[in-house]
């Protein structure tokens, strides 16, 4: 009898071990941290990138404002792909684009503006990549929507038209 | 192109073998001596089809045939030929179809040599075996094919992934693959074992080579993993607890205590439950291995590709096994109730009992780190990822008894022992906790804790040096192997505690100094390599005492995938290892440097090696 009731047991449990692994296999294994949002945006120090004089938070995001940071770098494809689309969101005046180069070099990046356009309100730089690991970035692109000098929404890689569309609803 | 063909229709023959042996071999179970001369030559041909199609995906790789997938994902007509060659292995499909070359061949050696057990155990071990195998050929083939054809025919392949083109990475799945599937004949001889109820005295003998063998290549396929984590990964150690890591650790602790178990069993028949479910877990833990690694249900430094719907099918391929061990386990075994109350307190099957009880206490804490994250996201999609810490916390107090068990269990007799002659064990001791006292009070480390780990893992240490001289002492093997694990004990406790690292930034002619050491930055060298183009940044450092080193490490760019690896410069001597690594500070003259001195690293690998030697020295025993 004991023997018996040992030996379901051990059937039920491997049984609950299968059912597990088998949901946790459809599952997504990537492990995003959870989104920080509506958390205050932190304090850094930068270096204004054309006129070389430091700034912090308070010099570039001011209260009762949207912004929208985007980290950005010279060498990144999907930079290029994304600057079509902050050109033409920048026509809308409620919103102020501010640029972080990440860890690029000066004159490319330059390049890279003056062939494609400056969206940019403002642009700081980050040439160690240590700004963008106190905003919780992952990498380049990436762009934060700030109000109230508050994390609205944050978005990894590259931008698009669906993205573009629920940011203009959000500042309306 | 022809390769393919060839490699893949000997796939397609070698499964149907498989399925002709596992229906012949029941149908005529009962007329058994029909097919014992027939089984060794199906086994054969079965072996014979796995090799050819292995040999055929070796040569599509060597001659570049990019019109094979696998060639085409993991492979590059500007890779040394070594490498073409490891790249066979070095991913899913071509590790697989290696795991199913081991199994076949262990089924095969198995039943050449066995010769003293009845024919109905050994054709009931091929059946289980078969089962196994059968299931990894439709695996391979419907999930896996590596003899994929691709049209239009690609130039040029993808590469195969820089940090997989080492020389211990190139022998290291193969060794620790024999050590895995090893334990499969072992799992189909259990389970056969049982279901004819002949766990026996004579069946432990037989077994405990094939445990031994499945043993040594297990460790020695760890040994292999770690030292290649340890040169190439740059991270400057030798162990981080990480998935795939722990996937092989657990087998090797199952492993280990089966080992132990069977050696109890050898001599007095009892403890036949544990030897069972042992073996069973043993093998299961090494699919449930492959499993976790393959499936990408987790998320691991060594990034493979995953692919869901294989997940699935090992997944129910492993509970399929497990059930079926289960079943037969429950429903055969009959525990000997006689022998198993006869435990006198002081003997040596209670000391290994007791270190059993250790193991497997070591065993599910790593079991747990590795799965529960798993469960923990499923029940509560919570992610957590659980770290060195945890381990650390949980097993390390834990070595202290097990260590002085260790010590202690081999002095005491079977059956029943007492404390005569054993004053020299207390001396021991004694000596032990104030060395670990001094040594530790002369470079300023005062936490008892460490006293208390240090002195155990010397007092195994001192006892087993003893033994090295009794002309009495007859256990060779054994003694090495202990003697092996509390030199890894010793190497690893003083590694961690008197490693120093330094971090920091260099220009080109700079140098960095404290009261210890002397680093300057000589000069920047360039160099270009079939694979890739290197960057060598050179060094020289001097220490306290006047030493000079010069340590030149490298930064490759790779052409084919374009990835950039630092690779670290290491100074091996037998007291300590000099590394160093660098990485660039993106666009700035700077470069990134960390130098660390680590104690003892080498002595790390030799323990590991001594640990399988003492095994490799039973093995050879036993035969003679």
């Amino acid at each position: 009898m004991r023997n018996k009731i040992l030996s379901i047991s051990v059937f039920l449990f491997f049984s609950i071990v299968f059912v597990i692994f088998f949901k946790g296999l459809k599952e997504t294994n990537i492990y995003t941290p959870d989104l920080d949002i509506k958390k205050e945006i932190p304090f850094f120090h930068a270096k204004d990138f054309y006129t070389g004089k430091k700034l912090n938070t308070s010099d570039i995001f001011k209260l009762n404002q949207t912004y929208l940071l985007n980290i950005w770098s010279s060498w990144c494809v999907p930079c290029r792909k994304e600057h079509p689309l902050l050109l033409s969101l920048n026509e809308n005046k409620k919103i102020n684009i501010i640029g972080m180069n990440y860890k690029d070099n000066k004159i490319n990046a330059e390049k890279f503006l003056k062939e494609l356009g400056n969206p940019y309100k403002r642009v700081f730089e980050d040439l160690e990549g240590t700004i963008a690991i106190e905003w919780g970035a992952y990498g380049v692109p990436e762009t934060f929507l700030i109000y109230n000098n508050k994390i609205i929404r944050k978005y990894i890689g590259p931008l698009n038209l669906n993205i573009i569309e629920e940011i203009k609803l959000l500042i309306k | 192109m022809i390769y393919s063909l060839v490699g893949y229709y000997s796939l397609v023959l070698g499964l149907i073998v498989g399925l002709t042996l596992f229906y012949f071999s029941f149908k005529n179970f009962n007329n058994a001596t029909i097919l014992n001369s027939k089984i060794l030559s199906f086994t054969f041909l079965q072996f014979f089809f796995v090799v050819i199609s292995f040999l055929c995906l070796i040569f599509s790789f060597v001659v570049s045939d990019f019109s094979n997938e696998t060639v085409f994902n993991n492979s590059h007509t500007t890779k040394p030929l070594f490498y073409k060659i490891s790249g066979t292995w070095g991913n899913h499909e071509g590790s697989l179809l290696l795991w199913l070359l081991v199994l076949t061949f262990f089924i095969f050696i198995f039943l050449l040599k066995t010769k003293n057990q009845p024919i109905k155990y050994k054709i009931l071990t091929l059946v289980f075996q078969q089962v196994i195998i059968i299931g990894f050929f439709i695996f391979l083939i419907k999930t896996s094919n590596p003899f994929n054809y691709l049209f239009p025919i690609p130039v040029e392949g993808l590469g195969l992934n820089p940090i997989l083109q080492d020389p211990a990475l190139a022998i290291h799945p193969p060794i620790l693959y024999l050590g895995y599937v090893g334990s499969s004949i072992i799992f189909s001889s259990v389970l056969s074992a049982t279901a004819l109820k002949m766990i026996s005295i004579s069946w432990a003998t037989h077994i405990k080579k094939w445990i031994l063998t499945s043993w040594i290549f297990l460790t020695l396929g760890i040994l292999l993993g770690s030292i290649w984590a340890y040169y190439e990964l740059g991270w400057g150690g030798f162990w981080f607890w990480d998935p795939v890591e722990n996937v092989s650790l657990m087998p090797w602790l199952a492993l280990t205590t089966l080992l132990h178990c069977i050696m109890v069993l050898e001599k007095k028949n009892i403890l036949s439950s544990w030897t069972i479910i042992l073996s069973i877990a043993t093998f299961t833990l090494s699919m449930c291995g492959t499993f976790l690694v393959r499936s990408g249900i987790l998320n691991s430094v060594h990034t493979f590709a995953n692919d869901p719907e294989r997940g699935v099918f090992i997944l129910i391929f492993l509970f399929i096994l497990i059930f079926l061990s289960l079943f037969i386990f429950f429903f055969f075994h009959k525990d000997n109730e006689k022998n198993s109350n006869q435990f006198f307190w002081l003997s040596k099957e209670t000391s290994i009992l007791i270190n059993n009880w250790f193991m497997m206490y070591f065993l599910s804490v790593v079991l747990i780190g590795t799965v529960y994250p798993i469960f923990l996201d499923v029940i509560s999609s919570e992610k957590i990822s659980v770290g060195p810490p945890f381990y650390h916390k949980l097993i390390i107090p834990f070595l202290i008894p097990f260590l002085l068990m260790m010590a202690i269990g081999p002095k005491l007799k079977w059956i029943k022992s007492d404390f005569e002659n054993k004053f020299y064990l207390i001396c021991l001791l004694l000596i032990s906790i104030f060395l670990a006292y001094f040594i530790l009070k002369s470079f300023n480390q005062k936490i008892l804790i460490n006293t208390i780990l240090i002195s155990s893992a010397l007092y195994l240490f001192f006892i087993t040096i003893r033994d090295f001289f009794v002309k009495k002492y007859k256990n060779l093997s054994q003694n090495i192997s202990h003697f092996g694990f509390s030199l890894l004990i010793l190497s690893i406790l003083f590694n961690n505690l008197f490693s120093s690292e330094i971090i920091t930034n260099l220009k080109v002619g700079e140098t960095f100094e404290n009261s210890k050491v002397n680093i300057y930055f000589e000069s920047i060298d360039s160099k270009k390599s079939k694979n890739y183009d290197s960057i060598i940044a050179n060094f020289i450092i001097r220490n306290s005492n006047g030493e000079k080193d010069k340590l030149s490490p490298e930064l490759r760019i790779y052409n084919q995938p374009v990835i950039a690896t630092s690779e670290a410069d290491i100074k091996t001597s037998l007291i300590s290892d000099k590394f160093i690594v660098v990485n660039l500070v993106q666009n700035q003259d700077y470069f990134n440097v960390r130098y660390q001195v680590k104690p003892l690293m080498m002595w790390i690998w030799i323990s590991v090696i001594l640990i399988s030697f003492g095994g490799l020295i039973s093995l050879i025993k036993k035969k003679s």
